[in-house]
């Protein structure tokens, strides 16, 4: 064998470990992989950072370059001329002047704590419903929160609120009597049938004569006409939100169930609202609705569109539901059947969890939807925040003005829409019992 | 439960068996709830007759065959003020109908442009889809559309501003579309004599499109020769009809908008009112079609495009033979809701004038006719319709897309 002559070479020592390329590293690497990851990613950067250059060149130095105190649209134009030397630039004066109207509409300022109080006192009611660490003695507010915000908004003595509670209460103690029976029909009826005794008949006489002995807490009434701006979305949206989740999941029962009469009720009251525009609806409520009840009976406008809100938010839910419960496996019905069950004790404790859990994201859409739709009541005469900004502009100072009061309310509903679909991507995180 | 099998016949029937006894409780619910309805139906009707004798009216469809006596801005089929009012409600509805077909088509591509794009590798464009998407879809459609009418109705050049040597705006894409705060100009066909056969042609080369589609998947699946159908298809496209467009001597011309006077005229004019309406839905829409498009493409796991680049397909075959058609299952029910959602909120037209059913039949003819009740039953029925005519069409397509089980 011949010898190799090679300078063979072994490392005796460990090198120290090296920094990796500096290509390779923090900021130059992400850029890298994220930006220029390949000519096509390339191009797509450059396109991208021209369009935020094109939106961000012309909205910046407007955005900042506001004016905050003047009186009229002029006035706004005259500062910013001496200012910059033109008028490109927004005048947010628009909105130091009339946001108290944006938000609380045409509501007495001696009354604005009213509405600041039910604000306050509703974050309270909704909490626990939102947060279930809460401690759960807090939801007894909750359930007396709506007559209290009655009472705390449209004002009056606190007897006619507190008679319609007394309603419900006497309702589920009507239910809780016929418990015996043992069958939920008859429990819901005589609920019912009690409930209405009391509203139709017995109640507005002791409310009138308690009204005239004990004013107690006569608060001075605030006309729905009145009512507007951010408030009257808010309270339309919350009454929506909350009336039409048990509706929608008795509609949902309804569509589900073999019972044929009751499903096609169902079928055709969802079918029905889901087929026609919330618009037509609303119409309906400010032209029709007298037309369909008793005469003489007039209702509250307000009142008028919580009821149609509802019924189309309900519908919309009852889908919503309905998916859930075809998403439950049948092992969960069979096995509600197998511990002996019955359909409501099943429902209430085995099927409807789960398939409320699967459905929040349809859910809370649903609710972000009908939030978003309260907008609509500017075209039956409601001044909401919409309505608003044209009432501002059809004042000679402020005519002409869009974007600044475009923007603030987009911003309010954004922040609102954003929080709610936020909070539902927590709960279901939070609520996820698959182990991933 | 424990079952009799022979329960005792020696009680006869007893009244409480209506409700403990699971054979007769569902009747017995059935028949109450069909009590309540018809108590409650019977209600509602009672009151409307009563209110509307007291009232001195009773429910008359005529009001439709009298003369309307209101124009109408925007039309596809002739009208003028003396037609009756159901012509002006079906101007109405063709406007309803336009608005929201377009708006279908628009919202499509931007929610699927959009929805790609959110989920591209490219961090920045993702971000701007993401800010795109999440402020469409948390703001209230009604303020886009004010927005956009704002836009167009304020921040664009006045018809004046075309005029002189150095005009201050100019027309877009070799002086053919003009936009105007007053609305936008395109050229319109002018039909010359002839111009039948070329449009004939048209419509025969698209079937031809489509047989040549069939057969070439046919030929394909027998012999595993691809043709360039793409290129193919354009030349049918294309070729003939323009060839007898030539060959007859151009029978159609386009008139082109031209500035006289105060304002422009030829070509076809689009309302600002119209184009707000059309981009704010579209946009909106695009926004939920986005996230829809997104969640479709995210519900096909990764596999399948590893499996099929092991198999050795490309790119794009991969998208249009495995991941898309899987897709589309997941895409397609959620998209019909999204159609439906639009067609039903161009009834907002209303806020910004433009003439749609609403503002026809559920406008103009409801007030000055004071049939209330007509006007509004009719309209809930006619979108009730539109909207059934949707849903079943899209479910059918639904079906031919859908897994095939055996």
């Amino acid at each position: 064998m011949q010898e190799h002559t090679s300078a063979a070479f072994v490392r005796k020592q460990m090198l120290d470990q090296q920094p990796p390329p500096r290509m390779q590293v923090g900021a130059a690497r992400w850029v890298r992989e994220n930006l220029f990851s390949s000519w096509f990613n390339g191009i797509l950067t450059l396109v991208s950072i021209y369009v935020i250059f094109l939106v961000l060149r012309p909205a910046l130095p407007w955005l900042l370059g506001g004016v905050w105190n003047a009186g009229s649209l002029v006035e706004c134009r005259q500062i910013l001329t001496e200012r910059f030397g033109n008028t490109h630039h927004a005048c947010w004066a628009v909105l130091t002047e009339r946001w108290n109207q944006l938000i609380y509409g045409f509501y007495p300022s001696s009354q604005y704590w009213r509405a600041n109080l039910a604000f306050v006192l509703m974050l309270f009611a909704i909490a626990p419903v939102l947060f279930d660490r809460l401690p759960r003695r807090m939801l007894w507010f909750t359930v007396a929160f709506p007559f209290l915000m009655v009472w705390l908004v449209w004002g009056g003595p606190i007897w006619g609120p507190l008679s319609v509670a007394v309603g419900f209460a006497l309702g589920g103690l009507a239910f809780k009597l016929a418990d015996r029976f043992n069958s939920m029909a008859i429990s819901a009826i005589a609920a019912v049938v009690v409930a209405l005794a009391w509203w139709l008949f017995a109640g507005p006489p002791v409310v009138t004569d308690l009204s005239r002995i004990a004013p107690l807490g006569a608060l001075p009434r605030v006309d729905s006409r009145e009512l507007g701006g951010f408030m009257i979305c808010l309270i339309i949206g919350i009454s929506g939100i909350a009336l039409s989740l048990p509706i929608g999941i008795i509609l949902a029962l309804g569509r589900q169930s073999d019972l044929f009469i009751v499903k096609t009720i169902c079928v055709g009251f969802i079918e029905f609202i889901r087929g026609v525009p919330l618009i037509t609806l609303l119409f309906t409520a400010s032209l029709l609705l007298n037309y369909f009840l008793p005469p003489g009976t007039t209702f509250d406008l307000t009142l008028r569109v919580i009821i149609m809100v509802t019924l189309f938010a309900s519908a919309y839910m009852a889908e919503v539901i309905r998916g859930g419960l075809a998403a439950l496996p049948k092992g969960q019905y069979e096995a509600a059947d197998a511990l002996g069950l019955d359909y409501w004790k099943a429902q209430r404790l085995i099927i409807m969890p789960q398939a409320l859990k699967i459905s929040i994201p349809g859910i809370v859409n649903t609710f972000i939807g009908l939030f978003k739709d309260t907008t609509l009541v500017m075209f039956i005469g409601i001044y909401d925040m919409l309505g608003l900004s044209n009432a501002i502009r059809a004042n000679a100072a402020w005519n002409g003005i869009y974007w600044e009061l475009f923007i603030f309310i987009g911003l309010v509903f954004w922040i609102c829409c954003f929080a709610m679909s936020r909070y539902s991507q927590w709960l279901e995180r939070r609520l996820r019992t698959d182990h991933r | 439960m424990t079952t009799m099998t022979d329960p005792p016949n020696d009680q006869g029937f007893r009244l409480s068996q209506l409700i403990y006894d699971t054979r007769y409780r569902s009747a017995t619910i059935q028949v109450i709830a069909l009590i309540a309805f018809m108590v409650i139906a019977a209600f509602l009707v009672r009151n409307t007759i009563t209110n509307l004798s007291a009232l001195g009216k009773d429910i008359d469809f005529g009001f439709l065959f009298s003369r309307a006596a209101y124009d109408i801005n925007q039309k596809l089929i002739p009208y003028s003020s003396n037609d009756p009012h159901w012509r002006a409600a079906l101007v109405g509805l063709l406007n309803t109908l336009l608005v929201a077909i377009l708006g279908c088509i628009l919202a499509t591509v931007i929610g699927v442009v959009a929805g790609v794009l959110r989920l591209s590798n490219n961090w920045l464009t993702a971000r701007i889809m993401t800010v795109y998407v999440e402020s469409f879809r948390n703001i209230p459609v009604l303020l886009w559309i004010l927005a956009f009418m704002a836009v167009l109705s304020e921040s664009l050049p006045s018809p004046r501003a075309f005029r002189g040597e150095e005009a201050e705006a100019s027309m877009w894409l070799w002086n053919t579309i003009a936009v105007t705060n007053r609305g936008t100009y395109i050229p319109a066909p002018v039909w010359g004599p002839g111009s039948a056969i070329v449009v004939v042609i048209f419509l025969l080369s698209l079937l031809a499109i489509w047989a040549f589609g069939k057969w070439s998947q046919r030929r394909f699946e027998a012999t595993g020769h691809l043709l360039p159908n793409f290129w193919i298809k354009l030349a049918i496209l294309v070729g003939p009809t323009l060839l007898v467009y030539l060959l007859l001597g151009r029978p159609v011309a386009f008139s082109l908008p031209e500035l006289a006077g105060f304002n422009f005229s030829g070509g076809i004019h689009l309302r600002n009112s119209m184009l707000a309406l059309w981009l704010a839905l579209s946009f909106y829409t695009g926004a939920f079609i986005a996230e829809i498009v997104r969640s479709g493409i995210l519900a096909i796991s990764k596999g399948q495009t590893e499996a099929a680049y092991a198999l050795g397909l490309r790119p794009s075959r991969t998208m249009n033979l495995v991941i898309l058609p899987q897709a589309l299952r997941v895409i397609i029910p959620p998209l019909i809701s999204q159609y439906l959602n639009l067609t039903k909120n161009s009834s907002l037209a209303l806020a910004v004038g433009y003439m749609d059913l609403r503002s026809t039949l559920g406008g103009t003819t409801l007030n000055t006719t004071g049939r209330e009740l007509e006007s509004m039953l009719l309209m809930m029925l006619i979108y009730l319709v539109v909207s059934l005519v949707i849903s079943s069409g899209m479910n059918f397509y639904n079906k031919t897309v859908r897994l095939k089980e055996r």
